[in-house]
């Protein structure tokens, strides 16, 4: 592993950036680090923002000792075991195709697949949250088999619906609420990643894992009005 | 209950404070308030610490009333104008706006943010942990969205009974080029790229809003590609996309990002670039972390000043004032016993 790099950005931030790709043991560093800076809550800082890559801590200038601050960076990144416990693992339930996942049948033709074996090629990996951005709760996940790997459509549209399950790229993800996404739908989730006013608010953090289990479209209501009543949905189960 | 009354506002007006701080990790953008020296001054005004929510408006102004009570106001920002009634408010100062008066906020004339506080906030629930408005995610401001005519506005009849005040203390006024530091990923960049965006004056273009700053001038060319794994943003990160055309991120910036970042603008140095209208010539200067540092304590130690710096607005009545209020009608006896009945 090369040595992280402790990058400035201006004189509120700083960012220690592990590697530039996306890899499991690079983004268990990140969150290792995440948990020292935490624990340790040097004076001044403000948060922390956990990324694939890198971790980059917002502080107070005034308040803040920088040299001691890099010191201590420096030191905790010396020889830093990737945080070594997995986070928890998440059962989402996804009714998959027709109107819930109106990109299905094109992703399955575009890769020479049925629309069942894109079901079952998406729902048998594990995924992972490299890191949580864009929007509140939206998750970035990898794992996705190559199999189904899709670019990213030639138009976006505005609006999707929030529990779309979605894939773009190598990567997958699950909308948390309305937003805008140029990814392909392959179907929907009751499951709310974030809601306002439930406790927890957020119900994913960045190294947890996700795997989804396709169900009936018969099940939806049952599963909505769960969700909508704020319980969870998605089930911890051990890996 | 006093309520602070909506009659009309431009379609960006919102309540901004400090910004939601400790979500960026669950992809919650901090926004807030976008020039905080103008909203410090508005809340010490109204004897306020220094980030309460206040209204922040863009380019526009708007009208308000307040029903039920009064309230304690003040505008700061941008050459902004108000009046009570028709009757102008003197610049720096706070003004009691009475129950079914109107205020006026007039145009923003010298930048674009612009803020009115009231005295002891406003009662509105915090959406995690602040009453900032954040567009995308339809966090904070009323029920997740700006104000609109119509909307009311909670405000707290305890906080109401200071008398009008004047801020004595000048403006925090910087000028020449916006100072940054560079990186975190200048090393994208080659040193002639550095040079020029160092050395050329770029315009701020029309796409300017809260969430960032599209400038445009010279290319910025990248040495090793413009696509990165998306790393943590913060406010004043100087992002070049492929057009090689910069741009800088604000309050209402997403948390993270996958272009390579060239500067970042330094704290001191924000909100006098937020207040650079669409069509500005800025410059950037590249200063080390001491001179960034002295800047920052700058600022909070002329924010820290700001309360002391107040002083009742009745010593600085002009006759204009004192007539328009019928205060110097005739002659009282201050000593004498208070009439029974009150006449007009």
């Amino acid at each position: 592993m090369p040595t992280p790099k402790i990058l400035p950005c201006g004189d509120s931030a700083v960012t220690v950036e592990f590697g530039a790709t996306i890899d499991p043991d690079i983004n268990g560093m990140v969150l290792a680090l995440d948990d020292i800076v935490r624990s340790r809550a040097p004076t001044g800082l403000i948060e922390t923002v956990p990324t694939y890559r890198s971790l980059t801590i917002q502080f107070d200038p005034v308040a803040t000792d920088y040299d001691a601050l890099v010191a201590l960076l420096e030191a905790e990144t010396q020889n830093l075991p990737p945080r070594n416990a997995v986070g928890r693992r998440w059962r989402v339930p996804v009714v998959y195709g027709g109107e819930y996942g109106i990109d299905l049948e094109e992703v399955a033709s575009l890769h020479g697949l049925t629309p069942n074996q894109v079901i079952d090629i998406h729902s048998s990996a594990v995924y992972r949250i490299y890191m949580i951005g864009f929007l509140p709760g939206f998750t970035y996940l990898g794992g996705l088999d190559k199999r189904i790997a899709t670019s990213r459509r030639l138009h976006p549209r505005a609006k999707i619906p929030a529990g779309t399950i979605m894939i773009g790229g190598e990567q997958a993800g699950i909308a948390p609420m309305d937003m805008p996404s140029g990814w392909h739908n392959l179907g929907l989730t009751p499951v709310r990643p974030y809601a306002p006013g439930r406790d927890p608010v957020f119900l994913f953090a960045a190294g947890d894992e996700i795997v989804f289990e396709p169900v009936e479209a018969s099940r939806w209501e049952a599963l909505e009005k769960a969700a909508l009543a704020g319980e969870p949905v998605a089930e911890e189960v051990r890996p | 209950m006093t309520d602070l009354v909506v009659k009309s506002c431009g379609p960006m007006t919102s309540l901004q404070d400090r910004g939601r701080i400790g979500y960026q990790g669950f992809g919650v953008s901090p926004s807030g308030a976008m020039d905080r020296r103008a909203l410090a001054m508005a809340n010490a005004l109204v004897g306020n610490p220094p980030e309460t929510a206040a209204i922040e408006f863009v380019n526009l102004g708007g009208a308000f009333t307040c029903e039920g009570g009064d309230l304690h106001v003040a505008l700061v920002g941008a050459g902004c104008s108000a009046s009570i009634d028709g009757t102008p408010v003197a610049p720096q100062t706070s003004a009691i706006l009475k129950e079914g008066q109107v205020l006026e906020v007039g145009h923003l004339r010298t930048g674009t943010f612009a803020y009115l506080a009231v005295a002891g906030g406003f009662a509105v629930a915090p959406e995690l942990g602040s009453l900032s408005f954040h567009l995308r995610s339809r966090l904070g401001g009323l029920k997740g969205a700006p104000l609109k005519a119509g909307d009311r506005l909670p405000g707290r009849p305890e906080a109401q009974d200071r008398e009008p005040m004047q801020l004595t203390a000048d403006i925090l006024e910087e000028s020449g080029p916006i100072r940054v530091m560079l990186g975190p990923q200048d090393d994208y960049f080659t040193p002639e790229t550095i040079r020029a965006f160092l050395e050329s004056a770029f315009t701020i273009s029309q796409q300017a809003d809260r969430m960032g700053f599209q400038l445009t001038g010279p290319r910025l060319e990248h040495a090793k590609g413009f696509n990165i794994v998306s790393d943590g943003i913060v406010d004043g990160h100087i992002q070049v996309p492929g057009s090689g055309q910069p741009i800088v991120l604000m309050r209402d910036r997403q948390t993270a990002g996958g272009y390579p970042k060239i500067a970042t603008v330094i704290s001191a140095d924000l909100a006098r670039l937020a207040q650079m209208r669409p069509g500005t010539e800025v410059r950037f200067r590249a200063v080390e972390r001491d001179e960034a540092l002295a800047a920052a304590h700058r600022l909070k130690d002329w924010m820290a000043s700001l309360p002391s710096s107040l002083a009742p607005v009745r010593f600085a009545l002009t006759t204009e004032h004192l007539l328009s209020r019928n205060l110097i009608g005739g002659t009282v006896d201050a000593l004498a016993p208070a009439p029974a009945e009150h006449h007009d």
